[in-house]
């Protein structure tokens, strides 16, 4: 009994050792980013993303994600780790995605999330940017006589996906037009396009581009329109962890590069080749001119790397939402110098 | 101090304690410990904790809600819509779940082939498929078979199922309190009635026809408040509306929704086989003597059952019952899947990505479940006490 006693009074010793040690590894970080170093030991970048949207994020039959969001993960793994495929990718539905951040299950949530006041200032987390300008609307059926948001009268009933921007802004819109709607709100968006695709509700709601990209999964997408106008203003973006102020400068970064690369015309062709280039500000995005990178802990070439094995944002676009037919007119998307309102920081 | 007079004593009964205090101090250490470690670390990353999120305004609106509801109220009462509709598909799934697996149960050990196979494969049949597989089957086979809302099925130009719901009639009262103080006190008369009817027959052995006396109280008291108490009940019969060229839907009346039929469907089908085999083996576990003895003295086979090898088979069927109860309860938090506005929905979904509040909102969800689990399981523990065999 007594020596069963001692290996009770060991245990205990034991485990408040262990409990010492973790509250000894768990103090703030200084000026160096501890997420770049776990990143750097891991090997990869923790990158959250949908559990499917063709053109953002979206896992084909061998498990290979690709996007837009995709892409920003993968300018970080080319950024910090030299290598763009170098990304764990976790799909997260709309609800788990904050706290799969917050609770460092990720490191970068690049999962066409809509940047707010209350998400940037209130929950522990900060965007870094806006990877696409996008804006909700509604889908109906063609033969529905409905032609205009005008059309819906009381007792429409609406499927959306619940966690989203998008619930409230489809509360703010009916209540404005005083007209009583049913909300039917689904956890996953696959469920949504069921459930709408089999009459259970009339009109089927959330960001443009998101009904785009749903309407492929119909079973007849010929027969859906998406209806002309926007109810809100949805800015989506990569978010980072708050308190990390080294790793969100690298996330923003590796987007803005990406921009940028486009506005100077450089792309994953010719970058290498655009070292001796003229323009200074060409130089600096290939690593040929300033110590950038150093700003960051990085070495210099991290751009050069972005631009050549994920490319400009153009062409991201261009090969996961134009040639997939999702939204061929860039619309907003477009860069300032060609009337859209992609306009990002220099890079200097 | 005098050490010399301190003796550790080892009786018995310090040598049961110590391990035990040892265990509770560990686990409250640990506690403490992940209590501080995400203190922490929420300071670190700037969240906040805190239940003030509670009072302010949800600004989402619920499909269906019990009580009065919309975006304008707080989150409070979004939780509170969520935690009744747990209730209401809990409450419904046991009701039909258990009148289901008794029927089955018995069928199960009927002497006729065709009724005891079928009741056989019914139990292996859904006992073996996983609940959330069912719960989508029904949700979108029923989605996919129901009719468009034009074509409703027609229940004789009152009642109407389609892909959008189950429309049946709304019941318009005029002094309906009246009518409910009528019916509480129906009750309390026939609780009277059938003591006294049980002292007769304890005491002078008469019989007195309680069931008759009872369903007499409960239609006549009623029925005068309607003739002398100015009690009226007319029906609002749902309409179809049109709202664009193939857009219909129907008003007035009452809609219940598909989410919660297909829910309350598969939740009673798949707890209704595990309650099957509960009463299966209650039956089998009665003595045969005691079926031989009751029917030597000339009962007939229901009431054999009814008054011999239930009350006895009760015993052993209500522990194990209790079991399926708190199971369906919690089985029904899948209720997310098919959007049935339930308690994980509507407050540990859309509330907690609203706010953002993680820990504050899944602990009240954890705790909600834990009590209504501990309310049936006291509820329950009560009527087993009840149904026990008391020793005379």
């Amino acid at each position: 009994m007594i020596k069963s006693i001692k290996t009770w009074i060991l245990v205990v010793l034991a485990s408040s050792l262990l409990v010492a040690c973790g509250q000894g590894g768990g103090g703030a970080g200084s000026k160096k980013s501890k997420t770049l170093d776990n990143t750097k030991k891991a090997g990869f970048v923790k990158c959250g993303v949908s559990q499917g949207l063709p053109g953002f994020s979206n896992a084909d039959a061998s498990g290979n994600w690709t996007g837009i969001d995709v892409d920003v993960c993968r300018a970080v793994a080319a950024a910090v780790l030299g290598d763009a495929d170098k990304v764990k990718y976790t799909p997260l539905s709309a609800k788990e995605r904050f706290t799969a951040l917050t609770s460092g299950e990720i490191d970068v949530l690049a999962r066409n999330t809509t940047w707010t006041l209350s998400r940037d200032a209130d929950i522990g987390l900060t965007f870094v940017g806006v990877n696409f300008y996008d804006g909700q609307g509604f889908m109906v059926r063609k033969n529905s006589g409905i032609n205009s948001v005008n059309d819906f009268k009381d007792g429409i009933s609406a499927c959306t996906n619940t966690g989203t921007t998008t619930e409230l802004n489809m509360r703010d819109f009916f209540n404005s037009k005083n007209i009583k709607y049913e909300p039917i709100a689904f956890e996953k968006a696959d469920e949504v396009v069921q459930a709408y695709d089999a009459g259970r509700c009339d009109t089927y709601t959330t960001d443009k581009s998101g009904l785009a990209a749903q309407r492929t999964k119909l079973s007849a997408p010929d027969d859906h329109k998406v209806l002309p106008e926007t109810i809100s203003k949805e800015p989506l973006g990569p978010v980072v962890r708050q308190g990390d102020s080294v790793w969100e400068d690298i996330v923003r970064w590796s987007l803005n590069t990406m921009i940028e690369a486009e506005e100077y015309g450089v792309n994953s062709s010719n970058a290498s080749s655009l070292k001796d280039s003229d323009n200074p500000a060409i130089k600096r995005l290939v690593g040929a001119e300033g110590e950038l990178g150093a700003a960051f802990g990085l070495d210099n070439d991290w751009s050069l790397r972005i631009i050549e094995q994920v490319g400009n944002y153009g062409e991201s676009y261009k090969k996961h939402i134009a040639d997939t037919n999702i939204l061929p007119n860039r619309g907003p998307n477009e860069l300032w110098t060609k009337g859209g309102i992609l306009y990002v920081p220099p890079a200097r | 101090m005098n050490f010399k007079n301190f003796k550790f004593d080892l009786s018995n009964k310090n040598k049961d304690l110590i391990p035990q205090v040892l265990t509770i101090l560990f686990i409250v250490l640990v506690i403490i410990y992940f209590t501080i470690n995400a203190q922490n670390n929420m300071g670190n990353r700037g969240i906040s904790f805190g239940f003030g999120f509670l009072s302010q305004e949800s600004s989402f609106d619920i499909t269906f809600s019990l009580i009065d509801y919309d975006g304008s109220h707080s989150y409070a009462r979004a939780f509170l819509v969520g935690l009744l509709n747990t209730i209401l598909v809990s409450a419904i799934g046991i009701f039909f779940a258990t009148i289901l697996g008794v029927t089955i149960g018995i069928a199960r050990l009927s002497q006729n082939y065709l009724i005891a196979k079928t009741a056989e494969w019914y139990v292996e049949i859904f006992r073996n498929i996983p609940l959330i597989l069912q719960i989508f089957f029904w949700y979108f086979a029923a989605l996919r078979a129901l009719p468009l809302t034009v074509d409703s099925i027609n229940f004789y130009d009152i009642s109407f199922l389609n892909v959008k719901g189950w429309y049946v009639p709304k019941f318009i009262w005029t002094n309906f309190s009246l009518f409910l103080y009528s019916v509480i006190f129906s009750f309390i008369l026939i609780f009277f009635v059938s003591k006294y009817a049980k002292k007769q027959r304890d005491e002078f052995g008469k019989q007195i026809p309680t069931l008759y006396i009872s369903l007499a109280i409960l239609f006549v008291l009623p029925l005068l408040t309607f003739l002398l108490g100015g009690v009226s009940l007319s029906f609002q019969i749902p309409e179809l509306n049109q709202l664009s060229k193939t857009v219909y839907v129907y008003k007035g009346g009452v809609s219940i929704i598909p989410e919660l039929i297909s829910l309350a469907l598969a939740l009673s089908m798949y707890t209704a086989t595990f309650i099957a085999e509960n009463v299966r083996a209650g039956i089998l576990g009665v003595n045969k003597g005691q079926k031989e003895a009751a029917a030597s003295i000339g009962l007939t086979k229901a009431q054999i059952l009814k008054l011999v090898v239930m009350p006895q088979a009760l015993r052993i069927i209500i522990p194990p019952t209790t079991n399926q109860y708190l199971n369906l309860t919690k089985n029904s938090s899948l209720a997310a899947a098919i959007a049935y506005p339930d308690i994980v929905l509507v407050f540990a979904g859309t509330a907690l990505m609203q706010t953002g509040r993680a820990i504050e909102i899944i602990s009240i969800t954890m705790l909600t479940y834990l009590s209504l689990s501990l309310s049936i399981s006291v509820f329950m523990n009560w009527y087993n006490k009840k149904m026990a065999i008391k020793e005379k």
